[in-house]
Parts: C-alpha cells; structure tokens; sequence
C-alpha cells in the first residue's frame, strides 16, 4: 500500500490526482443533487403532519451530515500530516475547513427555517443545535489560526493540531439527541431495516447525500489544486503548467 | 555529562519557579481574581438584584466569570519561557516535554483556578446562592478549572508564536470550555432542587482524566510547532 500511496506526497503527483479525481466527483454532485433535489421537492409525498415545509430535509440533512463528514476528513487529513509529516495533507486540511464551515452554515440556517415553523422558535438552545453550532466555532478556529501564522508551515500543522483536538465535538453532535432529551428529533435513515422514514422519501435524501458529498469533494479537491499550486509556485512543474495555458 | 535527576524533581523544579515568579508580581495572581469579583458584581448591577432571579442565574455566572478569568493568565503560560529561550531549553532537555507541560498548567491553576474555588463561597453568598448548592459550586469549581488549565494550554501552546495571540486564543479555547461549561452549571442547578449531582459531576471528573492524560501531549505537540 505504502509503495502506491506514497508517491502522492509529491505535490506534483497529488495535482494530478486532484485532475483525475475532479470529473468523477462533478459528474457525481450534478448528477444526483439535480435528481434528488427534483424528485424530493416535486415528486416526493407530502407529509402528514408537516405538509411540505418537510421538503427542506433535502437540503439540511445532508449539510448537517456532510458538516460532520467534512471535519472527520479534515481530522484524518490532520493525523496523516502529523504522523507521516506529509505537507499535502496539511494543505487538504486548510482545503477542507471552509468547505466544511459552509456546510455547518447551511444546515444551522435551513434548520433555523425549518425549526420556524415546526417549533415556533428560530433558534433554541437544544444540545444537537449548540454542538453543531460549537463545530462551526471550530472550523473557525482552524481557518483563522491558520490565517494568523506568517510561516504557513508552522500554520499548517497548528491547525492541524486543532483539528485533531476539536474531533472530541464529533461525537458528542452525534449522540446529543440520544443523550439529552432534546426538541430535535433523533435520526431517522440510519435504522433500514425499521425503516422509521418511508421510501419514497428515503431514496431522494440518500441521492442527495451522496450529491453533497460530491459537492464537497469538489470544492475541496478544487481548492486543494490551489493551495498546490500556491505552495509550489516556484517549482519547474508548476512554471511549465502556467506557461502551457 | 549532567547529572539526571528524577521526573519528580523536574515536575517540582518547573513548577516551583512558575509559582514562585507569579508570587513575585502579584498582579498576575490578583488581576484574573479582581477581574472575576469585577464581572460577577456586574451582572445584579445589570439586572437586577432581585434575590429569586439572582439565586437562578448564580451558577451560571460564576461559572462564566470563572471561564473568562481562566482565559486571562493563559496568553502568559508559555509567553514569557518563549521569549527568554527557556522553552526550547526545556524542549532540547532529556526529559519528556509533556511533563513540564504538566508542570506549568498545575502551576497556572494553582495560581488563577484555586483561588477562584477557594473565593466561590463568598460569591455563592453574594450572588444569593441556595445553601444546597454551595457543595455543588465548590466541587463542580475543583474539578473543572484544572480541565480549563489543561484545555486552555492547548490553545496557549498554538498561539504562543504569534504576536497577537489573545484574541485568538480565546476565540480557540472558549468553543472547547462549552462542555465543561454545560456539565458543571447543570450539576449546581441539580443541586439546587436537592437531587443528586452525581452523575454531572463523575462526566466532569471522566473529562478531567481524558484531558490529563491527553492534553500534555497536544499541548507538547503544539509547542514544538511552535517553537521550531
């Protein structure tokens, strides 16, 4: 494994990597958040109780996820760079933080929409909303303690260190509407087999998912592509790339 | 060749010489200390002194005056060893760095943390604390202002190169204390409807074992970055 892994320490390798990644991921964020989006905010039934304002699960659900996601690769990418000392996976992480702060953003706001009406409140201090709130501190934090340093070398291992101290948050996201008796529900798609949400809404929220995921993987591998060349603009590969166009 | 000297001495040497120096300058002792008696009278000024809305917002704002006067002596916890070249000393000596870390942090408690919990009765009283909740504020104090020491020393070992480094020091730290923060006001609320607080108290007391188990060495990966 080490023998194929290795030599995308190389920036110029990884750069490539970025390239070949890049369409798969595309075609895969397009692809499906169109078809979940349609299917889930036209095609999908109603619900019950909350008619069609559930409709915004298509969205907040994924980007809580993907919030969480997003910072658990950061956290890896993190450990990678510490332990193995591989400046790329630095450079993923400082990639990956606003990326995952975005979504953070996104699921907070549509679930203050969502929770306008359903709870009458747009914002109340249940566990899951102050944690999640807590990992958008957290990105954060990382982003601008990597701003701070002058030597981005130094920046990207401190961030790096705080990132991996922040992965403690991650579980505590996770398991607050199961330790708390909070207002937000417990989740719903992980059960399949008791299947506590009906299929028919169940199979656009996984495309969309899976569409978010792509969205991310996009971002970050786009951004990590410049972090790449920013870092390297003095090397000959990089010279040569800009002169070719 | 030096002579070697146990991990005990070095512990007792780092931190007798933090203690020692803050003895000298008083101000570092009683500065966080009047800051926390100077936040705490604000809020009945602010609010009100009615005795019932005061007894119900006690625990949190001994708890917040405590988090903020914490945040204050961490920007110097490895500020001045950095500047004087003793820090990388202490990185380059034979012995392991995340002890002296643990040294210095017990030093910074010793110095902000301890007063505070010594002082908090006297704030109960003020604040118009319920006589049942006083044990809970005491001990929820004792054993959650070493985990801010230990929390905050991870922040002060990222920030401890910059030249500006409060600021986002406690915009670092601050997001780690919430779970501190909600455990411990959770137990002196138990508390003061007489029902056992146990049980906030013992998560307290797991966090304060991961996080002296776990913090010296972030804190000690984190200066090393720092310094090289």
């Amino acid at each position: 494994m080490w023998k194929w892994l290795h030599p995308y320490a190389k920036a110029e390798r990884a750069y490539q990597l970025c390239n070949t990644l890049l369409p798969y991921f595309a075609v895969i964020s397009i692809v499906c958040i169109l078809v979940g989006w349609v299917w889930g905010l036209a095609f999908a039934p109603a619900d019950y109780q909350q008619k069609d304002s559930y409709r915004i699960i298509f969205i907040h659900v994924p980007s809580a996820i993907l919030s969480m996601g997003a910072y658990s690769s950061m956290a890896i990418a993190a450990i990678v760079a510490l332990v193995w000392q591989i400046r790329n996976a630095e450079l993923a992480v400082i990639s990956i933080a606003p990326v995952g702060a975005a979504m953070t953003a996104i699921a907070l706001i549509t679930g203050a929409a969502w929770g306008k009406p359903m709870w009458g409140a747009w914002w109340v201090w249940d566990a899951r909303l102050t944690s999640e709130l807590i990992l958008l501190f957290l990105y954060f934090g990382v982003i601008s303690l990597y701003h701070a340093f002058e030597d981005k070398k130094v920046a990207g291992r401190a961030a790096c260190i705080l990132a991996i101290v922040g992965v403690i948050n991650l579980p505590i996201i996770h398991f607050s509407v199961e330790w708390w008796n909070t207002l937000h529900q417990g989740s719903t798609i992980t059960k399949f087999d008791t299947s506590a949400i009906d299929p028919t809404m169940l199979w656009p929220l996984l495309i969309n998912i899976l569409g978010f995921a792509g969205f991310v993987g996009v971002i970050a591998l786009m951004r990590l592509k410049n972090e790449l060349l920013r870092c390297e603009q003095h090397r000959p590969w990089v010279r040569e790339l800009i002169s070719r166009g | 060749m030096h002579t070697q000297h146990s991990y005990w001495q070095l512990f007792k040497a780092v931190y007798t010489k933090d203690v020692t120096l803050a003895f000298r300058q008083r101000a570092e002792i009683f500065n966080p200390l009047l800051f926390f008696v100077i936040v705490i009278t604000l809020f009945p000024l602010a609010i009100g002194p009615e005795p019932a809305l005061l007894s119900r917002m006690a625990p949190g704002i001994i708890w917040v005056a405590a988090l903020l006067s914490t945040m204050l002596g961490l920007d110097k916890l490895f500020k001045e060893d950095y500047l004087d070249g003793s820090l990388e000393q202490l990185i380059a000596s034979p012995y392991p760095l995340s002890l002296s870390v643990v040294a210095k942090v017990a030093a910074h408690w010793t110095i902000s943390g301890l007063p505070m919990v010594l002082l908090s009765p006297l704030f109960a009283l003020l604040m118009n604390l319920e006589q049942q909740a006083l044990g809970a504020t005491v001990l929820t104090l004792l054993v959650g202002t070493p985990l801010l020491s230990l929390i905050g020393g991870i922040g002060a070992g990222l920030t401890v190169g910059l030249q500006k480094g409060g600021l986002l020091l406690s915009l670092l730290v601050l997001p780690l204390y919430i779970p501190v923060l909600i455990f411990a006001t959770s137990a002196i609320d138990t508390s003061m409807m007489s029902l056992a607080y146990g049980g906030q108290l013992a998560i307290l007391g797991a966090m304060l074992a991961i996080g002296l188990v776990s913090a010296p060495f972030a804190i000690s990966s984190a200066l090393r970055v720092s310094v090289s």
